[in-house]
């Protein structure tokens, strides 16, 4: 079973929804006890860094989280999902994530230009994705494939060699990690589309 | 590269668009979930529903069809119409949007948009502006209550301070050109994209696919809305894509 953590953020039936469509059942679950008896975990989440640690945290969601991703089953981390996994965010003064991945969660520089536009913030939309390392996320996915962004803060892991696929926006940012059985993504496989739908696919075939 | 968005918009009342949507061989006005998945095929980047319907009651139906159409369609949704208090944002959400667009309260009581950018985050949180030139001038005024009634509000600065108050984008709507098919107010969308850094929506008033053309690259939208260009089959939204890309602006084709 999949289960789809439910900590009071964002929208968790598209996630939901997304699996059924590839032929997988995914349980949206605000039962921690839940999460530990799951096959594989989906960590999503949008908002603000700060409150969805703190929901993890009411919600007892973290010791849970640890210990899936520390006993190997396939986790999977979606956007701000993504974020949380990292040492630390920037976002409205520094806060202290799972810890899972070192690394910083950092905002987009202001004054970000290309051909003489200046780049809005946040970054919304379909952006091309450069396959860095292996990952079984990526299973038949081709390199600069679209995928759909919606986000502020981008990831900076300390160690490079977990960065699965990055993005260009003003500058190269990490798009997507994998550490053994741990994947995760800035963007959003959930909306997007096709290929978004092949990832979903891909994770819940994934090894445990 | 980021690509450009184009976002077909469709009008819904009572669980139908309205305005009529001719595309499919639909035999009333049609299913809001059918032309979306016609758009998804077609490579649209997102969607927007507008919800047209004035009572609360109508408001069940609408979470009714972005609930169906979240199922069927995996890219992402838009709804605006009618957020007045966080409850709707939240409902909308749940049932699966991804964005709300906040118009006429965002003008009565620019604080919901405070509330909701904190409470659900900025990328959810898109202000909608319905403006106006000022006669003889370089100037636009706000409108509200579907392009009614006047606020007096100068849209420029308006623009910038729903972004200080944590809109995460702008989609505005020229209400001088909204049907004219004449192309969007490109002055009034190029002083809003100069005015603001998050990402602008153009709207009302296209008409040819040069016109989309124009909205990117004159004006500097990110993303172009469009209802009647793509609804009367004029255009697919494949077309209009294989027209940008032969003119060099990014798009995502599928």
């Amino acid at each position: 079973m999949i289960a789809i953590i439910d900590y009071g953020m964002g929208n968790l039936r598209s996630v939901q929804k997304a699996f059924e469509r590839v032929g997988f059942e995914a349980q949206v679950t605000s039962d921690p006890q839940q999460v530990l008896q799951a096959e594989r975990v989906v960590l999503p989440g949008v908002g603000a860094f700060r409150d969805c640690i703190r929901n993890l945290e009411q919600g007892g969601f973290v010791e849970p989280i640890l210990k899936v991703i520390a006993e190997g089953r396939p986790f999977l981390g979606i956007c701000l999902g993504l974020q949380l996994l990292f040492s630390e965010s920037e976002e409205f003064g520094l806060h202290q994530g799972l810890g899972v991945i070192p690394g910083r969660v950092v905002r987009f520089p202001e004054g970000m230009t290309e051909s003489g536009e200046k780049l809005p913030v946040p970054h919304v939309g379909w952006n091309q994705i450069s396959l860095k390392a292996p990952s079984p996320l990526f299973n038949g996915i081709i390199d600069q494939s679209n995928v759909y962004f919606v986000h502020s803060y981008y990831v900076k892991p300390d160690d490079a060699a977990v960065v699965a696929a990055t993005c260009n926006y003003g500058l190269e940012f990490c798009a997507a990690i994998r550490k053994d059985n741990l994947v995760a993504t800035q963007f959003h496989p959930e909306k997007s589309q096709a290929i978004g739908l092949q990832m979903l696919n891909n994770f819940a075939e994934m090894k445990g | 590269m980021l690509t450009r968005r184009i976002i077909p918009c469709l009008d819904v009342t009572g669980g139908r668009v309205v305005k009529g949507v001719q595309f499919l061989e639909l035999r009333d006005a049609g299913d809001p979930v059918e032309i979306a998945e016609a758009y998804d095929l077609q490579g649209a980047d997102e969607l927007t529903f507008l919800d047209i319907t004035a009572s609360s009651d109508g408001r069940d139906t609408m979470v009714d069809v972005v609930r169906r159409t979240a199922e069927r369609v995996f890219m992402p949704l838009t709804v605006g119409g009618g957020i007045r208090v966080v409850e709707d944002i939240r409902r909308m959400l749940n049932a699966g949007a991804d964005k709300v667009s906040i118009n006429t309260t965002a003008v009565q009581r620019p604080e919901f948009v405070q509330e909701a950018a904190e409470r659900f985050g900025s990328q959810c949180t898109v202000v909608a502006i319905d403006a106006r030139q000022v006669p003889g001038e370089q100037r636009w005024e706000i409108y509200t209550h579907g392009g009614r009634t006047p606020t007096g509000i100068d849209v420029v600065e308006w623009a910038s301070r729903m972004e200080r108050f944590g809109a995460g984008e702008i989609l505005l709507t020229s209400m001088d050109r909204d049907g004219t098919k004449d192309g969007y107010d490109l002055a009034l969308t190029r002083a809003v994209v100069n005015a603001v850094s998050i990402p602008v929506i153009a709207s009302g008033g296209v008409g040819t696919l040069e016109h989309l053309y124009d909205g990117f690259t004159t004006a500097g939208a990110s993303a172009c809305l469009a209802a009647s260009i793509f609804h009367f089959r004029h255009h697919t939204v494949g077309e209009a894509k294989q027209y940008l890309k032969g003119r060099g602006v990014p798009v995502r084709m599928v």
